[in-house]
């Protein structure tokens, strides 16, 4: 198995530097050039100029190309054109922002979604069965932003139980440590700003994780059904075992693995897709940055950005595929 | 189960390695120079927070906005979200007045003009401090004078990629440009200061009061160097005490403050919350008390509702219909006479911004030195407009490419609607508009390289001066910059050249006048409309009021019980 880690972490390599190729040149072939954004309509073509030259933009791609490997393995990430700051700096409280979130979402989703398809699968065909699979149809097919708004409508607005926009309360701000807020209130042992913090993040989790509960719920259900049928469950039943340790010991490991896999690429999704849910929700994360850069044609936080989604995303895919291992004794590798 | 729990385990493991690294790196000692003062800052915040538990007395205001601020240096940056930040923090030395682009004292308690309009000089008010305890005095302005004008001056931090841009636009371009206006500056004694000019500039002291040119504490930039941008040190009302990108920046009363009795408020922050509905949401359930950037539709609603009130910026800017008049058929002024009787303005100004627009007569907002009241602007006259292209020969109609803005801007918050509007109007008087669409930065540079026919465009002002919109928009010089038209006429260049150096304002006005007549006659242009963008605050807030730069000191708000 650790061979077959090392040997995943090894084609990691290619798979990044690929990423790296492609991304700048998508970046570079995309009409219209930051200098002339950031200068807007009363740029005089001097101080276009002037500014491209600051910037660097006028090296050839190649020579920009090699500047950027250069500081990315030297760890440097770049500096955003828009801010100038360092994008080491910058992206670190986005991505906690934005893993805080999927966290929250992945949670909500997976303890529903599991328990829906397991139920479902339990008691199939049932009026349980039924409404839970309408309603995770109805929950894939949902838009995210039109979620989004009721929820805000209605309990932010209309009932004013929860804040529809941002990680914290403005008049009472946290100073970050992790900048992952829940861990910071647990850290500061402030038990009012966790509860403020919670509270952020019920809303924005729902919306988001609500896409990826319908389909851990029916992929569940799915997969549930095949174990149930299967002889050795009958042979455990036939045993006597009562049918909740049935389920939730016996089939649940054996269904787990494409539920898993689900889990996997959801979660990956939900890292770079949470744009919609974010800019609603004025939640400040990797979504927004990068979706902000592109419109300022800030290259290098786009470059960057997309990059390190991209490793988060292969990272999260191999954690699934060693978690096969693990879960089922069967798979080797 | 077993394996779900431990499933979250490792996500939650996965979460807290990154937690450590994000915790390592806020370690690292380079940047420690600025964690030691956000620490500190941060302690006395808290310390503020917990007195306002107890007493309930705190004025801490929430200014809520569409977007962050790029960078709190106001003089690298054009972006209006940051000089309405650092113009809490820092002061230039005359201010506007608060409606209006009048100049009044500010950091200079006088100043005097010489007769040839060449020498400029202020007087300094004495016993002002920075905030990090060093004295205001002439010195600091020369600094941040020299420091705007010369690439290769210690605090320019041209290597960190800060371009001056304003500076160069307001004051003819950079040290050793021909264009460059300002000679020399002369230290004459520690509160006063001589500007010595190569040529008169009729808007010199109304560029000193932009929020551009504040003056920042020298020992700052000699601290904090290019993070000066995160770390911003002034004379103002509010101290800076901590930014986190894209969510707030929080500004805390800066009890030294030399005008007595200000600020009122004790905090300030300024929280970013993108989408318009969430902000007015967030206004109603009282998580904040002032919301930029109200949509027009809304207003009515935040009228009728007693707890916010409505508030409207003077109008600083304008849309435009703009033609290429070096293309066909544009190049006949009877056709773009012909296209300006046939847009109906009034109707943009209804369909956009539900009333609060002002249908645009000439390219320059009212209130403005100069503004020609006596032009009345084409009224809406299709037929007048069908006779005009049957003279110009286009009596079977014609066909012209409409490019269309694709991103919305303040002076034109729904450029689709707009060109849907125009387009329909064109067609009632037999010219075909077919829609071009570009990306926001190709359609600028396209449009300044004169590929377009009719396009869409507006400008915005800044020093409250006429010739930031006749000077840049219609001069010749701005060809392939700002002078999107592409117009030129000998007449207007001259009338413009000379009220650009005129010192005496009446003159200028005059002269402003006359070219605003010429323009009318040749219009290059379709004013659509000058916007006066509407704004919402919770009815607990005093003496707010918006400026039309879009920069407002909230030294004077406070908040009522």
């Amino acid at each position: 198995m650790l061979a077959y880690t090392i040997r995943r972490l090894l084609m990691l390599i290619p798979v990044l530097i690929g990423m790296t190729i492609i991304t700048f040149s998508i970046v570079h072939l995309i009409p219209g050039n930051p200098a002339q954004v950031i200068l807007g309509e009363s740029a005089t073509e001097t101080q276009v100029q002037d500014l491209e030259e600051s910037m660097g933009l006028n090296e050839p791609y190649i020579v920009q190309f090699g500047i950027y490997v250069s500081d990315l393995l030297q760890g440097d990430l770049g500096t955003s054109l828009k801010t100038k700051a360092s994008i080491n700096k910058e992206i670190l409280p986005k991505l906690a922002a934005t893993f805080e979130l999927t966290f929250f979402a992945m949670l909500f989703a997976i303890i529903i979604g599991v328990n829906a398809g397991i139920i479902s699968a339990w008691r199939h065909n049932s009026w349980f069965d039924f409404f839970a699979m309408l309603f995770a149809l109805v929950g894939v097919s949902m838009p995210v932003f039109w979620l989004a708004l009721m929820e805000q409508w209605i309990f932010a607005q209309e009932l004013g139980w929860l804040p529809a926009h941002g990680r914290q309360d403005s008049r009472s701000q946290i100073d970050p440590i992790t900048h992952f807020y829940v861990l910071d209130s647990i850290l500061h042992m402030d038990m009012k700003q966790l509860f403020i913090s919670l509270k952020h993040l019920v809303l924005p989790s729902i919306a988001l994780g609500t896409i990826p509960m319908a389909i851990i719920a029916r992929m569940t259900r799915s997969s549930m059904l095949e174990v149930m049928s299967s002889d050795y469950i009958r042979t455990i039943r036939a045993k006597g075992s009562g049918q909740f340790l049935v389920i939730y010991k016996h089939a649940l490991k054996n269904a787990t693995i494409p539920v898993l896999t689900i889990i996997g690429l959801q979660t990956g999704v939900l890292l770079g897709g949470a744009i919609l849910t974010e800019t609603i929700f004025s939640w400040p994360g990797i979504g927004r940055y990068i979706y902000d850069a592109i419109s300022y044609r800030d290259y290098p936080v786009i470059q960057s950005g997309i990059l390190v989604v991209a490793l988060i995303f292969v990272m999260i895919n191999l954690i699934v595929d060693l978690l096969y291992a693990f879960i089922d004794p069967r798979i080797k590798y | 189960m077993k394996k779900l729990s431990f499933l979250l385990t490792l996500l939650l493991a996965l979460m807290l390695t990154l937690a450590a690294c994000s915790g390592d790196s806020t370690d690292e000692p380079e940047e420690n120079p600025d964690n030691e003062t956000e620490e500190e800052n941060n302690e006395e915040g808290s310390e503020d927070e917990e007195a306002s538990e107890g007493d309930g007395e705190d004025q801490v205001l929430v200014f809520a906005r569409g977007g962050d601020s790029e960078s709190l240096d106001f003089a690298s940056t054009t972006d209006g979200e940051s000089s309405r930040v650092t113009k809490q923090i820092y002061e230039s030395l005359l201010e506007f007045d608060k409606e209006s682009f009048d100049l009044k004292p500010g950091l200079a308690h006088d100043w005097e003009v010489s007769d040839d309009g060449q020498e400029y000089t202020f007087y300094l008010e004495e016993g002002v401090k920075f905030h990090d305890g060093t004295d205001f005095n002439a010195e600091a302005v020369k600094t941040n004078f020299e420091r705007w004008a010369d690439p290769e001056h210690e605090y320019a931090f041209t290597d960190s990629d800060y371009v001056y841009s304003m500076y160069g636009t307001m004051f003819g371009g950079f040290k050793g440009d021909d264009g460059h206006v300002i000679e020399d500056i002369e230290v004459v004694d520690d509160y006063t200061i001589k500007f010595h000019l190569s040529r008169p500039l009729g808007y010199f002291l109304q560029n000193m009061g932009m929020s551009y040119f504040a003056i920042t504490s020298p020992a700052a930039l000699e601290e904090y160097g290019p993070e000066i941008n995160e770390n911003p040190v002034g004379t103002g009302p509010f101290k800076f005490v901590s930014w986190e990108r894209d969510q707030s920046i929080v500004l805390e009363k800066n009890d030294e403050y030399w005008k007595e009795g200000l600020p009122k408020l004790d905090r300030v922050i300024f929280e970013v919350i993108p989408e318009n509905s969430s902000r007015l949401m967030a206004l109603r359930s009282g998580d904040i008390d002032i919301m930029d950037g109200l949509n027009p539709d809304d207003a009515a609603g935040v009228e009728s509702d007693a707890d916010i009130d409505l508030y409207t910026r003077a109008a600083n800017n304008f849309g435009y219909l703009g033609m290429n008049v070096e293309k066909e058929p544009l190049d006949d002024k009877l056709v773009r006479q012909a296209i300006n009787y046939a847009v109906d303005r009034e109707a943009v100004a209804e369909a956009l911004y539900a009333g609060y627009a002002i249908p645009g007569a000439n390219p320059l907002p009212p209130g403005y030195l100069g503004f020609n009241d006596e032009i009345e602007g084409y009224d809406y006259d299709p037929e007048k407009a069908k006779d005009l292209l049957a003279e110009a020969g286009y009596e079977d109609g014609v066909e012209i490419e409409l490019w269309t803005m694709p991103v919305a801007r303040p002076y034109m918050p729904d450029p689709e609607t707009v060109a849907d509007i125009i387009r329909n109007n064109l067609e009632q008087v037999g010219i075909t508009a077919e829609i071009v669409r570009e990306e926001w930065a190709p359609y600028l540079e396209k449009t300044a390289a004169g590929e377009q026919e009719l396009f869409m465009l507006g400008w915005s002002g800044t020093n409250g001066d006429p010739d930031y919109f006749l000077g840049s928009l219609l001069h010749s010089s701005g060809i392939g910059g700002s002078n999107y038209t592409r117009f030129n006429n000998e007449e207007v260049d001259e009338l413009l050249d000379q009220a650009k150096v005129a010192v005496d304002q009446d003159e200028r006005a005059d002269l402003y006048k006359q070219a605003q007549e010429i323009i009318h006659e040749e219009a290059p242009m379709v004013v659509l409309v000058h916007s006066e963008p509407v704004l919402a605050a919770s009815s607990r807030v005093q003496n707010y009021v918006p400026h039309p730069s879009t920069s407002e000191s909230l030294a004077e708000v406070e908040l009522s019980e």
